[in-house]
């Protein structure tokens, strides 16, 4: 099963919300530990190590915009 | 294992020490030097395993050590279920299980809490046990005694290549010693002498891979203590905040104590027993004991490129190096000494063609690379290399405390197992099976009587080619050459029912098994012809 990117959740607003509120009262260090922890309680729920590297893979490409783009401006 | 800078704690290091003897082949004119099949180079485990191995099967082997003595430190102390089942091949397994420390239960804990803890043999019906802890010295020892009965292994010690220059029928090696140098050729020249192997700088090969900048402080004490037998990690422990921490058994009341150690100490600082005194007493929560062996070390996991080097063939550290927190470094050498030996035996005999060889570099380069992959995550997982990875492990162990799979990533050190290879010596499955071990993978162990196992029939029946057949009432016949090993009908009983179980048998199933107890094919209706094709695949001839 390939990583499904269409939208999944009813009410897609709710997730996100419930994400950033989640590091609401957190330290810059406090929310770094909680987003890894919550990156592998999600991984291991999908359970599936093609997908996990497909989401990791999308994931990456921010990164690599985001120097491209660092590099354009200079 | 890794390189190591050993402090000697005591000055009488040496565990056993053995005669320099002239041999009649210095005597000779170094225009007309002697000529021998097999020269084996590095008197350590993977060695002298593969020297007795290669005797047992009517080779005359000359094996060279550059020292005379047996000594400084425990070394490699964990011996797996395999290495075993391979040492009674070799006439040694009693003798190591009997003065090893058999164990098979692993505790991890994070500060002063258990995280987990492992069986790594949860079953009955295992002639060995999964690991024993036994010091390298003895494991020598007990392997030079043996070679005492061999009159085929031709043991030199103090006899230190200098020079190799490889020609289209042979190597022709110089050799010095107290006597001077001395020239000899051989066939084949095994090297298994260790990490910093002398013999892969003479061939020019490269030894590539991951240094690991952290260090840990190894120190083997003897003492009296109550710790059960079982293998203890920490993270974090109380006793050394921030850092890991392992603690063994081995025989003789001596213990492996293994801290992690921040990668800018200074080495010469750290291993001065005044310093290293304080820390163990924190860990044991007293000061009774004594220092065997210290020593300090950064691991690094790499491997040659090539195991074969036109007629001289790397073996053990010379040619993969892992860090320790698995067991897979000496395991893994004697893993490559039982794959190579059938294979240059039958090579030597001309059974085989050479070519046969070239699936002894396939074969355990995977395994090198499965043991480097392994050994590299969990040393990382020990010293996060940086604070992103750091923050993970934390993540882990703290969910470890609430979660089953956070237990299952902590990596304390996942220990060897037995490879299994893509092989082209093996046939692929033709039937269809729920379980048993597939072509490619090791042979499992069953009883078959009391007290008697079927890796010792195995053992007694040769460690040839071997059928093991369910009987279904009809007698195969298997082709010449090939040992049977039947189940049921008029052959071994199953008293336990765990041999068809862990087979997948049905009656007339049959697995052929190469000479070092890896399954090389399996059918559940074998005819001759089929067997006599996977033989053939397996001995390298088609």
């Amino acid at each position: 099963m390939p990583l499904s990117t269409s939208s999944n959740f009813a009410r897609p607003d709710d997730a996100f919300r419930a994400i950033v509120e989640a590091h609401r009262g957190l330290t810059e260090e406090q929310s770094a530990d909680f987003d890894a922890a919550l990156v592998l309680i999600l991984a291991n729920h999908i359970g599936d190590i093609d997908v996990l590297r497909e989401a990791i893979g999308l994931a990456r490409r921010r990164m690599i915009d985001g120097q491209q783009q660092q590099q354009q401006q200079q | 294992m890794a390189q190591a800078k050993t402090l000697p704690v005591k000055t009488h290091q040496a565990k056993a020490q053995f005669g320099y003897r002239r041999h009649p082949d210095q005597d000779r004119a170094s225009q007309s030097p002697a000529e021998h099949p097999v020269v084996i180079v590095g008197a350590g485990p993977v060695g002298l395993s593969l020297a007795i191995d290669l005797a047992q099967r009517g080779q005359r082997v000359v094996l060279l050590d550059d020292a005379d003595r047996i000594g400084e430190g425990s070394r490699a102390i964990c011996f797996s279920k395999r290495s075993l089942e391979y040492w009674d091949r070799l006439g040694v397994g009693d003798r190591m299980v009997a003065k090893g420390v058999v164990w098979s239960v692993g505790r991890i804990f994070h500060g002063e809490s258990l995280l987990y803890q492992f069986n790594l043999l949860p079953e009955d019906g295992h002639k060995r046990p999964a690991f024993i802890n036994l010091q390298q010295y003895y494991a020598e020892a007990y392997l030079v005694d043996r070679i005492q009965d061999l009159p085929a292994v031709d043991l030199r010690w103090r006899n230190k290549v200098t020079a190799l220059e490889q020609r289209n029928d042979c190597v022709a090696l110089t050799i010095e010693t107290p006597d001077g140098a001395y020239r000899l050729h051989a066939q084949y020249v095994i090297a298994c002498d260790g990490a910093r192997s002398s013999l892969r700088q003479m061939v020019g090969a490269e030894f590539a891979g991951q240094v690991f900048e952290d260090q840990f402080l190894i120190a083997d004490v003897k003492m009296t203590a109550e710790f059960p037998t079982e293998r203890w990690f920490w993270f974090d422990p109380p006793f050394h905040a921030g850092r890991s921490a392992l603690l063994h058994r081995q025989p003789d009341d001596v213990w492996r104590i293994d801290l992690q150690l921040n990668r800018y100490a200074d080495p010469v600082v750290e291993k001065k027993p005044e310093n290293v005194r304080p820390r163990i007493a924190r860990m044991l929560g007293h000061d009774e004991f004594e220092f065997e062996w210290i020593s300090l070390y950064k691991f690094q996991c790499r491997r040659m490129d090539r195991f074969i080097h036109g007629r001289v063939i790397f073996a053990g550290d010379s040619a993969h190096q892992v860090s320790p927190f698995g067991a897979r470094g000496a395991n893994s050498g004697l893993e490559d000494a039982e794959n190579l030996s059938w294979k240059l035996d039958r090579v030597l005999r001309g059974t085989s063609p050479a070519s046969l060889l070239e699936s002894y570099h396939t074969e355990r380069s995977m395994a090198a690379d499965e043991n480097i992959r392994e050994s590299t995550r969990s040393t990382d997982f020990m010293a996060p290399n940086s604070h992103q990875e750091a923050r993970l492990r934390k993540a882990v162990l703290s969910l470890a405390k609430e979660t089953e799979f956070g237990k299952r990533m902590v990596n304390g050190g996942r220990l060897s197992v037995p490879c299994s290879y893509d092989s082209q010596l093996s046939s692929r499955d033709a039937d269809s099976w729920r379980g048993g071990p597939p072509p490619g993978c090791s042979m499992l162990d069953a009883p078959i009587a009391e007290q008697s196992y079927l890796t010792d029939a195995f053992r007694k029946d040769g460690t040839d080619f071997t059928l093991l057949s369910f009987s279904n009432g009809a007698a195969l016949d298997p082709p010449d050459g090939v040992r049977n090993i039947r189940i049921g009908g008029s052959g071994f009983a199953d008293p336990s029912g765990l041999v068809a179980q862990r087979y997948d048998a049905e009656p007339g199933t049959a697995y052929l098994l190469r000479p070092d107890g890896y399954v090389a094919a399996r059918f559940r209706h074998p005819t001759r012809e089929a067997i006599a094709a996977a033989l053939s695949r397996a001995q390298g001839l088609n």
